[in-house]
C-alpha cells in the first residue's frame, strides 16, 4: 500500500548529511527540508480527514501500521490549493515520537549544499513562509527556500 | 549500585504489600505459625539486604522489628492487636524510607528512636531478658553466616523472592541474592538486577490466600515450580510487544481482504494459517497484560483494618474473585476509585457496634468484594450491610442546594434519589470525618470510572446495607466498536457506549425537504421530529435529544456513497443519561486497536482516539462524552439547575414561588424552594472588595449580584440568598412582595440572559429568574471572576 519511493540511506555520512536537503516543490516554489528529518517519502497516499481539526490538517494516513498526521504544506503556506484530483507526495517526519506528513506537490532528490549559498530571509518574504524559513539558498538556476521542520509542525490555532 | 538498589526497592516494595497484608491476617489467627514465619522472612530479608547496601537507618528499624517477629515466632509470645499496630507502624516507617530511597536514591534523614524504642520494649518487656538477649544477636547474625556461602545462591538468576528469604533454620544458604556475594565479589552481582529474579505479579497478588498456606516444609517444591516459570519482565517491553501485536492483526487483516478478492488457492492454506497464529499471538500478547484484580485490593486489609480501629468499629473485610483478571491499564485506573470507596463504606455505611446490636444485626460489620466476568466486562460490587442510605437526608440535600426541585424530587423513584450520592459536591455525612464526608469523593469515582468507558450504579436498602456495582471493560487497547458513516467520512463508536440502534424512518429527510413539515412519518416507523430545528426521538415514551454527526463535524450537507439510506440513530450512554447520534449509515461491529490522537488533535474533545481498520484506512473513534459536553448536555452544576428548574417550571403542580420586585415592570418570581434565605442587609454592611460587591454573612464574605434592574436605595438592602456549593450568594432585589403557591408554566421563553422566560403568576405576568444563571455571575464556575462579575454588575 504504502510505496515507498525513496527512502533515506542508512549509511548517509555524518559530514556531509548536515547539509543535505531533500528537495521539494509547493505550488511551483522549490524548497528543502533537511534530510536528516525525513523517514520517508510517500507516493500519493489515502487521507483521512479529520472534522474540526485545524485547516492545515489534510488529515491521517496509515503508514505500516503507525497512524501518521498529513499536513497539507499549500494550506500551512496560505497557498491555493492546488489541482483536484493531481496526484500529490508526503514527506513522513518524526517529533516527540509522533510521526506527521509534509504533504506536498512533488519531492524530488537530495541535494548536498554549501553552506555558503545561504542567505536569510529577505524582510518582504511572507509571513506564513518566513515562519517556516531557515533561510533561502541559490541554486544556478532558481531558489530554494530552507524549511525548518519543527516550525511547519507548530500550528497554532485549534478548533474545539 | 544502582541497579542494586533499585532491585531492592522493587523486592522491598513487594515484601511491604506482602507484610501489610500477613500482619493483618495474623492479627485476626496470632497462632497461625505459617503467617508468622512468612512475616519473619520478609522483614528479614529487608533487614539482610539494607545491611549490605550500607543503608543503616532502614536496617534498625527492620531490625527492631524482627527482633519482636522473632520472639513472636519462637512463640515467647502471642500477637496482640497492640503488637501487630506497633509492627504495622514500623512497616509504615520500613515504606517511608524506601519511598524516600526511590525518590532520591539515598536514605531521607529522619528520627525513627521512637519507634525502635517501642519495638525494644517490647521486645524486653515480654520476654525474659535472658532470652531476648541472645535472640538478636542471632538474627542479626543470619546473613553475615550466609554471607560466607554465596556461591550457589547468586548466578541462580530465576530463583524467585520467596525462596531467598527462606528462613535461616531452613535453609541457612538462601539470603537475598545481592546481600550474598557483596563482601566479597561484588561483580557478579551486576549483571543480574536486569533479569530480577523475584515472583511475578500474579504470584504476589495471590498471597492473600497462598501466602499463609505456604508451609515451611513445601516451600522448596513451590520455589521449584515458580522458579521455573516466572520471570520478571519490564511493562514498557510488554507494551511494545502489544503494539506489535496490534500491528500484526492489522496487516492481516488486510492481507485476507486481499486475498478474498484475489481468489488464489494457493494462498489460501498458510493465510488462515497466519491468521490462526496471528489470533493465537493476540490472545497470548493480551494474557500477559492481564493482572488479576486482586492486585488493586491488596492494600485494602490494611486499610480496612486501620479504620475500623480508628472508627471504633468491628469490620471484616470479605474478597470474592480476586483471581478476576483484567487488563493492567484498567487495573491502575480503578485502583483509586476502589480504595475511595471502601473507605466510604467503612466510615458511612457500616454503624458502630452498638448501633449494629441495637439494629438486631451481629456487632462486626462486614465489606463484600466481588469480582467477576460478565461478557466482555469486569464487574465490581462493594457491598456493606450496614444501614443503606439515608433517603430523606439526600433529598433533603438535594433540594437545599436547588439540584432538584421538590416536586420533582417528589416524582423520583428511589433510585433516582439514591444517585444524587454521584452530584459533585455531595455529600451526607452529617459530618466531616478525617476519613471522609467532604463530598468530593463519589462524583469523582464517577468521573473516574466513565473516563475508562465504565458505569457505576447503586442499590440500597435501609437498614440493611448497600451495594455498588462497577462494570468496566476488560481491556482499552482493543475494543469493540461500531463503525459508522457520516456523510462521506467512517467513524468508530466503541460497543461499550453504544445502548441501541433505531431506524430513523424518513423522517428527517422528509422534514429538511418540506422545511418544517415534520408531519409526513409513515405509521409504524420511529420518525425524528424537530422543536425549532432541533430534532428530537420518541422513544418508548421518552425523549431522547439527538444530534446530527454530519452537523456537528461540521461535514456540510454532503451525502456520501450511502445516500438514500435511512438515517440511523445510535443511542449512546453519555454519563446517566442517554444521547441519540444520527449518522448516514451503520456498517458492522469490528475490533479495533485504540491508538491515541496526535498532539495536535488532542483539543478536539469529540474523538478519544483513532485506529487502523482491516482495510488499512486511518477512522477516528469519536467520544460520545465529547459529543455531549459539546453540545451542552453534560454533568455540569448549571446545566443541572436549569433542568431542575425547568422541571419544576413544566410540571402541573403546585409549587411555592417568591414575588419579588427588581426594577420596573413586571414582578419577578423564583421557585422558593432555590432560595436558602431571605435577608434585610444594612447598606452600610455592603462593601465593595476587588471590584465586587460583597457583605459579611455568617463569618463569610458572601457575594452580592444586583438582579437585573434592580436600584434600591433604603437604609436596608433586601437579599435572596442561594447556596451554591457550600457558598452563599447574595441576589439583591428592590423589594420582596410575596410568596404565592402556583402552577409555574413558564408561556414565553426568555430571550434575557438571566431569565427562564415569562409565566402567569398570581394572574400576572410575571418574570421567571433562571437562578444557575447568577450563581454563575457570583462564583463563575471557571474562576475567571472578575469578567463574569463585571458583566453582572451592569446590570445594578
Amino acid at each position: 500500500m504504502n510505496d515507498t519511493v525513496l527512502e533515506r540511506p542508512s549509511d548517509t555520512s555524518a559530514s556531509d548529511a548536515s547539509c543535505s536537503v531533500v528537495t521539494l516543490t509547493v505550488a511551483g516554489q522549490l524548497c528543502g527540508v533537511p534530510v536528516l528529518g525525513v523517514r520517508d517519502v510517500l507516493a500519493d497516499q489515502t487521507i483521512t480527514r479529520i472534522p474540526l481539526a485545524p485547516p492545515e490538517i489534510a488529515g491521517s494516513l496509515n503508514l505500516r501500521g503507525r497512524i501518521v498526521t498529513a499536513i497539507d504544506l499549500r494550506r500551512r503556506l496560505r497557498l491555493p490549493p492546488g489541482e483536484k484530483g493531481s496526484a500529490r507526495m508526503s514527506v513522513v517526519t518524526e517529533q516527540g515520537g509522533e510521526l506527521y506528513a509534509l504533504v506536498v506537490d512533488q519531492v524530488s532528490e537530495v541535494l548536498s549544499l554549501p553552506a555558503s549559498r545561504l542567505e536569510r530571509n529577505p524582510p518582504t518574504l511572507p509571513a506564513a513562509w518566513a515562519a517556516c524559513s531557515n533561510g533561502i539558498v541559490r541554486l544556478a538556476d532558481r531558489l530554494l527556500v530552507l524549511l525548518d521542520i519543527g516550525r511547519l509542525l507548530d500550528i497554532p490555532a485549534i478548533r474545539g | 549500585m544502582d541497579d542494586l538498589l533499585a532491585e531492592f526497592l522493587t523486592e522491598s516494595n513487594e515484601a511491604i504489600g506482602e507484610l501489610d497484608l500477613a500482619l493483618v491476617a495474623l492479627e485476626r489467627n496470632p497462632q497461625d505459625r505459617d503467617t508468622l514465619a512468612l512475616i519473619f522472612r520478609l522483614m528479614h530479608t529487608i533487614k539482610g539486604t539494607c545491611g549490605f547496601l550500607g543503608l543503616p537507618r532502614l536496617e534498625r528499624v527492620a531490625h527492631a522489628a524482627e527482633n519482636v517477629l522473632g520472639l513472636l515466632r519462637e512463640g515467647g509470645m502471642l500477637a496482640t492487636p497492640a503488637m501487630v499496630t506497633l509492627l504495622l507502624a514500623a512497616l509504615d516507617r520500613v515504606k517511608l524510607i524506601v519511598a524516600g530511597l526511590g525518590a532520591t536514591g539515598t536514605e531521607p534523614a529522619g528520627d525513627d528512636s521512637g519507634v525502635i524504642a517501642a519495638l525494644d520494649a517490647v521486645a524486653r518487656g515480654e520476654a525474659p531478658p535472658a532470652d531476648a538477649a541472645p535472640v538478636a544477636p542471632a538474627t542479626a547474625s543470619a546473613p553475615a553466616a550466609a554471607a560466607v556461602e554465596p556461591a550457589p545462591v547468586a548466578p541462580t538468576p530465576a530463583a524467585p523472592r520467596k525462596g531467598r528469604a527462606r528462613p535461616k533454620a531452613a535453609a541457612p544458604a538462601a539470603p537475598a541474592a545481592p546481600t550474598a556475594p557483596e563482601p566479597t565479589t561484588p561483580e557478579p552481582t551486576a549483571p543480574e538486577p536486569p533479569r530480577p529474579p523475584a515472583a511475578p505479579v500474579a504470584v504476589a497478588a495471590s498471597a492473600v490466600p497462598a501466602a499463609p498456606a505456604v508451609a515451611p516444609g513445601a516451600e522448596t517444591v513451590a520455589v521449584e515450580v515458580a522458579g521455573g516459570h516466572t520471570i520478571r519482565v519490564g511493562v514498557e517491553v510488554l507494551e511494545q510487544l502489544m503494539t506489535l501485536v496490534s500491528e500484526l492483526v492489522l496487516s492481516r487483516n488486510q492481507l485476507l481482504q486481499l486475498a478474498r478478492s484475489q481468489e488464489n488457492p494457493l494462498l489460501t492454506a498458510p493465510l488462515q494459517r497466519l491468521s490462526q497464529i496471528t489470533s493465537d499471538l493476540q490472545e497470548g500478547v493480551m494474557k500477559t497484560r492481564m493482572q488479576p484484580i486482586g492486585n488493586a485490593w491488596n492494600k485494602l486489609p490494611r486499610l480496612v483494618r486501620d479504620l475500623a480501629r480508628d472508627l471504633g468499629k468491628k469490620i471484616e473485610l470479605v474478597m470474592h474473585g480476586a483471581e478476576t483478571e483484567l487488563d493492567r491499564q484498567v487495573l491502575e485506573l480503578i485502583r483509586d476509585p476502589l480504595t475511595h470507596m471502601v473507605r466510604n463504606s467503612a466510615d458511612h455505611g457500616l454503624e458502630s457496634p452498638s448501633e449494629r446490636r441495637a439494629a438486631g444485626k451481629s456487632e462486626t460489620g462486614h465489606i463484600t468484594l466481588n469480582a467477576f466476568h460478565e461478557g466482555g466486562h469486569i464487574i465490581v460490587e462493594i457491598a456493606d450491610d450496614g444501614r443503606g442510605l439515608a433517603l430523606d437526608r439526600i433529598r433533603a440535600k438535594a433540594a437545599s442546594r436547588g439540584i432538584a426541585g421538590e416536586a420533582e424530587l417528589a416524582a423520583m423513584t428511589d433510585a433516582q434519589i439514591q444517585r444524587f450520592i454521584f452530584h459533585p459536591g455531595f455529600s451526607t455525612a452529617a459530618e466531616v470525618t478525617a476519613v471522609s464526608g467532604r463530598g468530593v469523593g463519589m462524583d469523582v469515582v464517577k468521573t473516574n470510572i466513565e473516563k475508562i468507558g465504565g458505569s457505576i450504579d447503586l442499590r440500597s436498602t435501609h437498614g440493611a446495607g448497600t451495594v455498588f456495582t462497577i462494570k468496566i471493560p476488560l481491556t482499552l487497547a482493543i475494543v469493540s466498536a461500531l463503525i459508522v458513516a457520516a456523510g462521506s467520512e467512517r467513524f468508530a463508536i466503541p460497543q461499550t457506549s453504544v445502548v441501541e440502534l433505531v431506524r430513523a424512518g424518513n423522517g428527517l429527510n422528509d422534514a429538511q425537504a418540506a422545511g418544517e413539515d415534520a408531519g409526513g412519518e409513515r405509521a409504524g416507523a420511529t420518525a425524528i421530529e424537530h422543536i425549532d430545528g432541533t430534532p428530537v426521538l420518541r422513544l418508548r415514551e421518552r425523549l431522547l435529544p439527538l444530534v446530527d454527526l454530519k452537523q456537528i463535524l461540521q461535514l456540510g450537507t454532503e451525502t456520501g456513497d450511502g445516500s438514500g439510506d435511512v438515517p440511523t440513530i445510535v443511542v449512546a450512554q453519555v454519563g446517566s443519561g442517554t444521547l441519540g447520534i444520527i449518522v448516514d449509515r451503520v456498517f458492522d461491529t469490528e475490533e479495533i486497536v485504540v491508538k491515541p490522537v496526535a498532539p495536535i488533535l488532542r483539543q478536539i474533545s469529540m474523538f478519544s482516539g483513532n485506529t487502523i481498520l482491516g482495510d488499512g484506512s486511518v477512522i477516528m473513534i469519536l467520544d460520545p462524552n465529547g459529543i455531549a459536553r459539546m453540545v451542552g448536555i453534560g454533568t455540569g452544576e448549571k446545566s443541572a439547575t436549569a433542568a431542575a428548574a425547568s422541571g419544576a417550571a413544566g410540571s402541573d403542580e403546585r409549587v411555592a414561588i417568591l414575588l419579588f420586585q427588581a426594577g420596573d415592570g413586571a414582578p419577578k418570581a423564583v421557585p422558593l424552594a432555590q432560595i436558602a434565605r431571605l435577608e434585610d442587609i444594612p447598606r452600610e454592611r455592603i462593601e465593595l472588595s476587588a471590584g465586587r460587591l460583597v457583605t459579611q454573612y455568617r463569618d463569610r464574605l458572601m457575594p452580592l449580584v444586583a438582579i437585573s434592574g434592580a436600584a434600591a436605595d433604603g437604609p436596608t438592602q433586601p437579599v435572596l440568598v442561594l447556596n451554591h456549593r457550600g457558598r452563599s450568594v447574595g441576589l439583591m432585589v428592590d423589594a420582596i412582595l410575596d410568596v404565592v403557591s402556583d402552577r409555574m408554566q413558564i408561556e414565553l421563553s426568555g430571550e434575557r440572559s438571566g431569565l427562564q422566560g415569562t409565566a402567569i403568576i398570581a394572574g400576572r405576568a410575571t418574570d421567571v429568574i433562571d437562578t444557575g444563571y447568577w450563581l454563575d455571575c457570583a462564583v463563575p464556575a471557571g474562576g475567571e471572576d472578575g469578567s463574569d462579575f463585571n458583566a453582572a454588575t451592569q446590570f445594578a
